[in-house]
């Protein structure tokens, strides 16, 4: 148990060092995709709810799940489709139109 | 076959591909023209993660209704694109307020794995667990109630105004020392479970409490913290769950917000500690009252058009106001005729001109103006003493000048755009009423300022009507 937890505390301070040095390298420009598609990587909590609604432990843990996976869902869907929706938008300079 | 599959090895070595994959989408973030290729990475990382998840659920013998459950995890899927699907397809100019609604989804989503955790394993919890079990469902309480006021302000369905009263500050943080409080309590005394529903109910609330007095110049800082508690609020669930996955996209969402909120404290010249404390939104009532009229000099479409059109080299400062008005396909059109004649056009942004950090590129590049046109204030502001027309559109606080030098003015020391620098200054404005910051702006008032009175997209598209027949 106590080496699971220090295991966890290791990745999280390489994962944060890791964000921490990809994002700051991250232009102004795109701000607003970025925080759109964090918002869908972290709705990969979606995988613990649907471990919840699996085991079935007890009603509230299935109802909680069930209700969790709805959200994380809907933020795993949007936050992708608006990302991309965003992105296809930055053009660089073209050629005057005549 | 069946038995790999089945095994924690399997699970894990997904979500080692999917970690991997998420780290890269960022990577690829950085450039617009790989930031498509970075999407991919996700939704194939996300893909991944929920399939191996399912599948390993599907030969894990502990399941006891297999069937009936898988069925409720499709439906709950389904009914999650079902709602998630128009949210990805939202406005480009609601962006800010779908990006707060989805922080509360998230939060959410964390905040009801916690509880149902919390039930399934008490009374037999290790403190620590216990602690970073409480930690998640704070953080993710506080952020679900937090976003939805914000969205609620910016959608303008809550008042936009701040709302402060005496001792908010030692309200708020008593709330929030109530609430560690009782998470300290429940790591003592696990059984305790009448008082959860306390805790999460005091998060909630201080969720609220934190965002309404926060007017909305400050939500750019508001949003970006809100995304960093989301995340951290998820990477707690991570060690809850024994998830690396989880801890890792937590950790990355988590030191995202955090670095936006950073620089979004920076351009407003706040310390961060000061943002983080919730002491932002309380701009010391402006010195105003005793301001006599002084004399401004306006004019008309015509003559816009007529300086613009004589101009070598124009710079257009968009702001929020840009984005109420919808005017920015509009400014797209000016931008066009301009170019057409051989001028120099480019766009100042400052970093919290909108509602969201980026919000301004990301209407400009909806309205198609290339992106390399859009420049950062620190790469622009050498450029407006070789300006000859600045355009402001719907921006007000990140063009006054009193932030250089003016001490007593609440926004002194922030940095903002040279536009004073440049031959002439156009300013887009409704009427000569200040913005509910209330800080009045010198820069109406200079020998080189023109104020153009009117809506920012009628306006706009006057000019445009009077460069177009005028044919230069």
């Amino acid at each position: 148990m106590g080496s699971t937890l220090i295991d966890g505390l290791f990745v999280f301070m390489l994962a944060g060092f890791i964000g921490f040095e990809v994002i700051k390298r991250i232009s102004p420009l795109l701000h607003t995709p970025l925080m759109s598609i964090t918002n869908a990587l972290d709705a990969i909590a979606v995988v613990g709810a649907i471990v919840l609604v699996g085991r079935h432990e007890s009603k509230l843990s299935f109802v909680l799940g069930v209700l969790a996976v709805i959200a994380a869902t809907s933020n795993i869907v949007g936050g992708f489709l608006i990302t991309d929706r965003m992105l296809r938008m930055f053009k660089s300079s073209r050629p005057a139109k005549s | 076959m069946i038995d790999f599959l089945g095994s924690q090895n399997f699970i894990a070595i997904i979500y080692l591909v999917a970690s991997a994959l998420f780290i890269l989408a960022l990577k690829w973030m950085n450039s617009p023209a790989t930031a498509r290729r970075g999407i991919f990475a996700g939704e194939t990382g996300m893909v991944l993660a929920i399939g191996g998840t399912l599948l390993q659920l599907g030969v894990d013998g502990k399941l006891q209704h297999l069937a009936i459950d898988y069925t409720w995890v499709f439906i709950a899927l389904g009914i999650g694109t079902a709602i998630g699907i128009p949210l990805g397809l939202v406005q480009m100019t609601a962006v800010p307020q779908r990006t707060a609604l989805s922080h509360a989804f998230g939060a959410f989503c964390v905040t009801l794995v916690g509880t149902a955790e919390f039930y399934l394993r008490t009374p037999n919890v290790q403190p620590f667990m216990m602690s970073v079990l409480c930690c998640e469902v704070i953080l993710g309480g506080l952020t679900v109630t937090g976003s939805l006021m914000a969205a609620g302000k910016l959608q303008e369905v809550l008042p936009q105004r701040p709302i402060t009263y005496k001792g908010q500050n030692v309200v708020n943080l008593g709330l929030l020392a109530i609430a560690i409080g009782i998470a300290g309590y429940l790591v003592h005394n696990p059984g305790a479970t009448h008082l959860y529903p306390v805790m999460v109910g005091i998060a909630l609330l201080f969720g609220v409490m934190l965002v309404i007095p926060i007017g909305g110049a400050d939500m750019p800082t508001v949003i970006s913290l809100l995304n960093s508690y989301a995340g951290l609020s998820a990477a707690a669930m991570g060690f809850v769950l024994g998830n690396k996955l989880l801890i890792v996209a937590g950790a990355l969402d988590g030191s995202s917000g955090f670095i936006l909120s950073v620089i979004m404290s920076k351009a407003m010249n706040r310390s961060f500690t000061n943002v983080v404390f919730g002491a932002f939104g309380q701009v010391a009532p402006a010195a105003a009252g005793a301001q006599e009229a002084r004399p401004v000099k306006s004019a008309s479409p015509e003559e816009a058009a007529e300086i613009l059109g004589a101009a070598s080299k124009v710079v257009i400062v968009p702001g929020y106001g840009m984005a109420v008005a919808q005017a920015q396909h509009k400014v797209r059109e000016l931008y066009d005729l301009l170019t057409k004649r051989g001028i120099d056009v480019q766009f100042a942004i400052h970093p919290v001109a909108g509602r969201m950090p980026g919000h301004m590129n990301v209407l400009l590049a909806e309205a198609d103006v290339p992106y390399d046109h859009l420049k950062e204030m620190d790469d622009i502001n050498g450029d407006f003493p070789q300006t000859d027309v600045s355009l402001i559109i719907g921006a007000n606080d990140v063009t006054n000048p009193a932030a250089k030098t003016d001490k007593s003015s609440p926004i002194y020391g922030m940095p903002v755009l040279d536009v004073e620098r440049s031959h002439t200054v156009m300013v887009i404005k409704r009427s000569m009423n200040p913005g509910f910051a209330g800080i009045d702006n010198p820069l109406y008032y200079m020998d080189q300022t023109l104020m153009l009175f009117g809506d920012a997209k009628a306006f706009v598209s006057n000019i445009v009507k009077e460069l177009s027949n005028s044919h230069g």
